[in-house]
């Protein structure tokens, strides 16, 4: 077993079982941060398949923003685990069916047949001067541009219909004007009154 | 060193990074020692007051009281804390701040990690700061300390988007995600570094840099006259010093990014006889000083920020100025005029 294999070993070994107590744990914050260890082992497997820019934007893009947000909202939840477990039994013949759906899916797609290394080599090791980086941007902006754009408009789309959906505008809610706040005057905010400077004779002994 | 080499066998590279690492970190460390106390004098003489002058010549020894005095104190877990998220905390807190250092170049060749996706391992890595606080926060089991975790959280992930897009306009003009190309492409004295033709970018990203590491005027996670002290109220001892250390090195890191991507790096003010003479490590560490100096400087001078103006600057002034600073350079790279943006 060379080095890489070991690596490959050690990062899968870690995603499995944080894989496995995302749904075992019973603690959602915790359940959060293994999804987090979890993404974090699979972008170390990625660099070891020579494709940093993948493994980078995951760790980008799905630890350092999405599971933020995730962690965020599950933080503030009181989420009451028996509430959740009452309805476990008479859902549990549809989620049987779809988790063997999935297995049997998955096994025809990763069985040895479609998916061994005679069907799909190892990749050959780059030259010095290769940059994963600038191979996809090529790709993406030339052969591939109309799906990768499509994509993106798709994106916006549910974006702006996101913000539209969960907008609302409440009469009773107050803002404040930058603008005006930084426009404003001393005379608008302060008057000065101008007292006689005179001592009430009482206090005097 | 082949002595060395032959000694170590097939794990020469392995002593050979961790060299590196302790060559890195070590002076690192003593640049925040070193910093705490810069902050007190500076600010201090600001302040028309002298600063720490007590231990050592001129107070010189203080950071290192501080440090004792810090290591013999007792963490104080409180009851109903999460013990183990409450001390893993600091360790996520402070292990970005150092990891990030693995890709920063001091000179041409001398550089931990010279890869070749070293900007996107850098937005990566800090983007995982934020963990530290959110978990210290939430494992405390305090309000105050909650409460500070969520607004340092939102703040900090609202300020890195604009900091991503100011880091694209350095990609566009340096056609290099690698940090060392692209000091190299800054090369001459101070009108070819980047703040010229990404004037607006590199104020978006000194200023995002202040607030990405809860630094006055942006230091709402603080607020000492709100919310006590913000997510790290319930730590004592050490485990506050690792936070201490992880906002420091933060600032050093923010300040070195800075002068790697707007500043030229090593290149010198002037390319000119007696300036280039001396050696690029010292300029990187003068530019080094320069920002870390603004930082204090802003600490002393501006009053803190109100939550929802933060939340604006971040979302409704700096995101928009780099958006349209990215289409800006992107335009001008089409025309004959390309040679402005390098």
């Amino acid at each position: 077993m060379d080095f890489l294999t070991g690596v490959f070993y050690f990062f899968s070994a870690i995603l499995l079982f944080s894989g496995f107590r995302v749904i075992t744990t019973r603690n959602p914050v915790h359940a959060a941060l293994f999804l987090v260890l979890a993404f974090f082992s699979a972008s170390g497997i990625w660099l070891t398949l020579e494709a940093e820019f993948l493994a980078i934007s995951l760790v980008l893009v799905y630890v350092g923003a999405v599971m933020v947000l995730f962690l965020f909202v599950v933080m503030m939840l009181d989420i009451n685990i028996d509430r959740l477990r009452e309805g476990f039994w008479s859902y549990m013949p549809l989620a049987s069916f779809v988790a063997t759906m999935l297995v049997i899916e998955m096994s025809i797609v990763v069985g040895s047949r479609s998916f061994g290394l005679n069907v799909v080599p190892a990749p050959v090791p780059h030259p010095a001067g290769y940059s994963n980086t600038r191979e996809l941007g090529r790709l993406l902006y030339t052969d591939y541009v109309y799906p990768f754009e499509l994509a993106a408009v798709i994106l916006l789309v549910a974006i702006v219909a996101a913000i539209a959906l969960t907008m609302r505008r409440r009469k009773n809610t107050r803002y404040q004007n930058p603008a005006q706040q930084v426009k404003v005057k001393r005379n608008q905010r302060v008057r000065l009154v101008s007292m006689p400077a005179d001592q009430p004779s009482s206090t005097k002994s | 060193m082949a002595y060395l080499q032959s000694l170590s066998g097939m794990y020469w590279p392995l002593v050979w990074s961790l060299a590196g690492i302790i060559a890195i970190v070590l002076p690192l460390m003593i640049g925040v020692a070193y910093l705490t106390y810069a902050e007190r004098k500076v600010i201090g003489y600001m302040q028309v007051r002298i600063g720490p002058n007590r231990v050592g010549y001129k107070g010189l020894l203080q950071p290192i009281a501080d440090a004792v005095k810090l290591l013999m104190k007792e963490i104080v877990i409180p009851t109903g804390a999460n013990k183990f998220l409450f001390v893993l905390a600091p360790v996520l807190t402070i292990a970005p701040a150092l990891a990030a250092w693995a890709v920063i170049p001091f000179s041409p060749q001398l550089v931990l990690a010279n890869v070749d996706a070293g900007l996107l391992y850098i937005m990566a890595i800090t983007s995982m700061g934020v963990y530290g606080v959110i978990i210290a926060g939430w494992a405390s089991n305090s309000k105050y300390a909650f409460l500070g975790s969520l607004r340092s959280a939102a703040q900090i992930v609202s300020y890195e988007i604009a900091m991503g897009f100011a880091l694209v306009g350095v990609l566009m003009a340096s056609h290099s995600l690698n940090l060392v190309d692209i000091v190299n492409g800054q090369h001459g004295g101070i009108f070819n570094w980047y703040w010229l033709p990404l004037f607006p970018m590199f104020v978006v990203y000194l200023i995002a840099g202040v607030a990405e590491t809860n630094r006055a005027p942006f230091d709402v996670a603080e607020g000492e006259s709100e919310i006590v002290a913000g997510f790290h109220v319930e730590y004592s001892g050490m485990a506050f010093a690792v936070f201490f250390l992880a906002e420091y090195a933060n600032m050093i890191l923010i300040s070195a990014l800075t002068a790697i991507m707007f500043l030229g790096g090593w290149n010198p003010l002037f390319d000119v006889a007696p300036l280039n003479w001396i050696p690029g490590f010292v300029w990187l560490m003068l530019k080094i000083g320069f920002v870390l100096f603004l930082f204090l400087w802003f600490r002393a001078t501006f009053p803190r920020y109100r939550y929802d103006q933060i939340m604006r600057l971040g979302w409704k002034v700096f995101i928009p100025v780099t958006l349209v600073w990215v289409v800006v350079v992107g335009a001008v790279m089409q025309t004959p005029l390309a040679f402005l943006v390098h």
